[in-house]
């Protein structure tokens, strides 16, 4: 690896921590404007799907296995499940679809 | 020391740390997957206390991208934090001092901030206190057992564990939006862009890193135009998606 590992987490840790510190310790105003507070909105949504779609198919030994995980995970999440329960439905998916990958092919 | 607000904290964090036990450990798998050691994971869950910036930047390192990078999506991912501190600070008394505000800066999560919002009127940094000392020490463990067993399981378990950080990320995102067309079409759309971005010939060059800043910037941005939030509780309730 080209890169230190120690200093990648302190990039990380450094960034993540002042972004929470400095409004907390500067801002003596709420935040108003519309737009700001529209686009932070939306962050979360965003990056989490992005962050999901593609990367799911190629994480698991197959894109077959992969794609069944992914479709079963959607369908527990439409359903409400909790965080947990969605995350081993999906691994399960993956689990039986690699068991039977392994049997037939 | 408020020592009444800080075992309020640590009682209402106790269901938070319950939460984060899950969902690190799930990290910790993920961390050994991405060719760490389980002192980094750990050593990464204690000094960052946030998931999709964990995960993200897991992915960054498992991809050796730069510092820059790392930087970049760090700031993108959890800007989300500035807005909570921001409201946050709305409910410090003013002579709250600064070592107080740094301190409660390091425990700005959404689960932590969402209680701290739904108390009424001002609040004691020993609340949040009480609420980081159970709820972060969850976090920690968590990672710490997830690494551990990371280590341990078969390589078919592993493989069937990869995709479970994938299943929280839609368990989180998928609810809001069946019930907010404004989400849904944030969602779908940012699905649809990243996957062009992997297959789009000079669009595979960018790194996942950046695919997802971009991304998330620019989803982001045309929805705040295109629909900006109404009022302000819709706004507090709904950003308290994860970590």
């Amino acid at each position: 690896m080209k890169y230190n590992i120690y200093l990648y987490i302190l990039v990380m840790a450094g960034v993540t921590y002042l972004i929470r510190m400095l409004p907390l310790l500067l801002s003596k105003k709420e935040l108003t404007n519309r737009f700001v507070k529209s686009f932070l909105y939306y962050v979360p949504y965003a990056c989490l799907a992005a962050m999901t779609f593609p990367a799911i198919l190629s994480s698991t030994a197959s894109v077959l296995s992969a794609t069944i995980g992914f479709i079963v995970a959607l369908i527990a999440a439409y359903r409400e499940k909790s965080l947990l329960t969605v995350a081993l439905f999906a691994c399960l998916a993956v689990f039986i679809t690699e068991q039977c990958m392994t049997l037939f092919v | 020391m408020n020592t009444e607000s800080f075992k309020k904290g640590l009682k209402d964090g106790i269901p938070v740390a319950l939460g984060y036990f899950a969902v690190s450990f799930t990290f910790g798998i993920a961390s050994i997957l991405g060719g760490l050691t389980t002192w980094q994971a750990v050593l990464i869950s204690i000094t960052n206390v946030t998931s999709a910036g964990q995960f993200a930047g897991l992915s960054i390192i498992a991809a050796g991208g730069s510092y820059l990078e790392m930087a970049l999506t760090q700031l993108i991912i959890n800007l989300r934090y500035s807005l909570m501190s921001f409201s946050l600070a709305q409910k410090l008394e003013p002579q709250v001092s600064w070592y107080h505000r740094c301190l409660m800066s390091y425990g700005v999560t959404d689960e932590i901030f969402g209680l701290s919002a739904s108390k009424e009127g001002k609040i004691s940094p020993f609340y949040n206190y009480g609420c980081m000392c159970i709820a972060i020490p969850g976090w920690v463990t968590g990672t710490l057992i997830g690494a551990i067993s990371g280590n341990i399981l078969p390589g078919i378990i592993m493989s069937a564990l990869s995709v479970a950080i994938y299943g929280m990320f839609l368990a989180i995102i998928i609810p809001p939006a069946k019930k907010n067309r404004a989400i849904l079409a944030v969602v779908v759309l940012a699905m649809i862009i990243s996957g062009l971005f992997r297959i789009i010939p000079l669009l595979t060059k960018i790194s996942s890193g950046f695919v997802i800043i971009i991304v998330t910037l620019l989803v982001s941005c045309a929805a705040a135009l295109l629909h900006p939030i109404e009022d302000e509780n819709q706004s507090k309730e709904n950003t308290e998606v994860e970590v």
